[in-house]
């Protein structure tokens, strides 16, 4: 705990601002069909490039296989036909570079906040009084710093997925993949995690996928948005601005994702 | 909360009295009905009253024997059951995280299970080069199958969740096993271990009653072979403090490591050990709550 200075140690993960160089990761789809365990095939997109660093929403509605997606591009499946590669190289089995962040309920429940936010440092072998102090920034950075010591089930549901944020993220991952991360919340909850996300990301680089069934949390959230039935990818015209929400623009793309569904 | 703390508080002050006034009443009982040489179809007439055992125990408590009788019982539980919490615990999770494990071992263990431990005693004798270690092999053996098949059960139902956000973290087999699979099947594998500390008791009793030199169960059998009535209560009032006394223990160290447990999941853990706590007790024909409250009293004697 003792053998590394602190001033010297602070230097990389902490400062979560400045992007690092291999930042975003750029994860493909070559002529995929995405499949459960048991061999049964879920009709999705063949082919799909998301660029390092770009947020994109996936919109479809519930039950449709969207976490199946997700779990293939984890690594945690593989698909039953053609390649999902991560920067040209296939992905054979999860990494820690592809951060996972689940509906819910996925935070160990007899680790206290801290511990399940250094839980990915430790997996990096980070020295204990770094992980200590970049997981303390990371809780402060999700409004939680108050709340280190409490275990995960004193929390209510947005806290909890405030801390998996913290979670994915404290290990500086170059894509996060994101399964409905807020669909169990309020709306009033939910726009404030949309915000923090938002927030959050900004500076990390890394690349996102966000899934979700609500067409204007992937309107408002993504640079682009992919229609999961169709595998189409569209240009959000405005990205992340509130505001935007009446712009002609932005009205017809809803439109359009709307009468995909 | 406070308010919820304190109905709780009350409730607590009034079950430990009934607690204690239970087994006090049963002793009460016990005298009046040996002592009065009851005989209404259950016949009482030879039955050691509570006094003669009492002063039984005052008697044996005084010489080097019974402690020694204690110890060597002690270190055959402790070496006999830690084996078999390290081995069924290993063996559980291996039969539930690998198929080759379960393909392997799962048949052995479901032939060998129904076998009572104390069945065991001639295969103790072929194998083993000595008593010591056949008692212990007896003891192992009994608590091994409980741990195994909750430790088999607890780490079946873990929420595959977790183990896939450490997978996505970057966490490698081995810290799958030791972050998630372990911690998190505690709850079910200490519900196991209570069992299992249990059934040892009963099986070392058993086992020094068989084939041993020295130990409680052997002591107690020598009593009762010598017609040393108050002897073999004094044996049974052992056997049920200390069957207590451990289980105890392994209840409490259940509960301090997965004090993360939500309060009401917590309450359940709580009745399994006190029912094993009862088992080695009831073996003894004895109702459980007698010989152990029987213990403290007598010390207030003088010993000669």
């Amino acid at each position: 705990m003792s053998t590394v200075s602190p001033s010297v140690v602070s230097a990389k993960p902490s400062a979560p601002t400045p992007p690092t160089a291999s930042a975003g990761a750029e994860l493909a789809l070559h002529g995929v069909r995405l499949g459960h365990p048991d061999g049964v095939a879920v009709p999705g997109p063949v082919d799909l490039r998301i660029a390092p660093g770009e947020l994109l929403t996936v919109v479809g509605p519930s039950g449709c296989g969207k976490t199946t997606l997700l779990r293939t591009l984890a690594g945690l499946l593989p698909p039953l036909e053609g390649r999902v590669t991560q920067d040209g190289k296939p992905i054979r089995r999860p990494d820690a570079d592809r951060a996972l962040v689940f509906q819910h309920d996925a935070l160990l429940p007899w680790r206290s906040v801290r511990a399940n936010v250094e839980l990915p440092l430790a997996i990096r072998r980070v020295p204990r009084a770094e992980r200590r102090r970049s997981a303390g920034e990371w809780l402060e950075r999700v409004g939680l710093g108050g709340h280190a010591r409490k275990l995960p089930h004193q929390l209510s549901g947005g806290q909890r997925q405030r801390v998996q944020l913290a979670r994915a993220l404290a290990a500086r991952p170059r894509a996060v993949l994101m399964d409905e991360p807020f669909g169990a919340l309020d709306a009033h909850t939910r726009a404030g995690m949309q915000d923090l996300l938002v927030e959050i990301l900004r500076g990390t680089g890394a690349t996102v996928v966000f899934v979700t069934h609500d067409v204007d949390e992937a309107i408002h959230l993504g640079d682009r948005v992919a229609l999961f039935a169709t595998g189409d990818v569209l240009d959000v015209p405005h990205p992340r601005v509130r505001d935007a929400r009446q712009a002609p623009d932005t009205a017809a793309l809803r439109r359009r994702v709307l009468d995909s569904l | 909360m406070s308010a919820g703390s304190r109905r709780t508080g009350a409730t607590s002050a009034g079950r430990r009295l009934v607690r204690v006034a239970s087994p006090l009443a049963a002793l009460g009982i016990w005298q009046l009905l040996t002592s009065y040489d009851v005989d209404l179809w259950l016949r009482f007439a030879q039955f050691p009253t509570v006094v003669e055992v009492a002063s039984a125990l005052g008697d044996r408590i005084g010489t080097e024997a019974y402690w020694q009788d204690l110890g060597h019982s002690l270190r055959r539980i402790a070496v006999g059951f830690l084996l078999a919490a390290v081995l069924g615990v290993a063996a559980g999770t291996a039969v539930a995280r690998s198929r080759w494990a379960a393909d392997i071992l799962g048949p052995l263990v479901e032939v060998v299970r129904p076998i009572p431990a104390i069945a065991l005693v001639p295969v103790a004798i072929l194998l083993l080069p000595t008593n010591e270690q056949g008692i212990v092999f007896i003891t192992c053996a009994a608590a091994l199958f409980p741990v195994l098949v909750s430790t088999r059960h607890a780490v079946r139902a873990l929420n595959p969740v977790w183990e896939e956000a450490v997978l996505t973290l970057g966490g490698s087999r081995a810290r799958v096993l030791f972050s998630v699979v372990l911690p998190g099947a505690l709850p079910g594998i200490f519900g196991g271990l209570s069992v299992g500390i249990g059934v040892s008791w009963i099986c070392v009793i058993s086992a020094e009653m068989i084939s041993g030199e020295y130990g409680v169960g052997y002591r107690t059998w020598q009593d009762y072979t010598v017609v040393d009535y108050p002897g073999v209560f004094v044996g049974m009032a052992t056997i049920g403090a200390l069957g207590w006394l451990t289980s105890t223990a392994v209840e409490t160290l259940g509960r301090r490591v997965t004090a993360w447990l939500p309060r009401p999941t917590a309450g359940v853990t709580a009745v399994g050990p006190a029912r094993a706590a009862s088992t080695p007790a009831s073996l003894a024909s004895a109702s459980a709550s007698v010989p152990v409250s029987a213990v403290p009293r007598p010390e207030k004697e003088p010993v000669p």
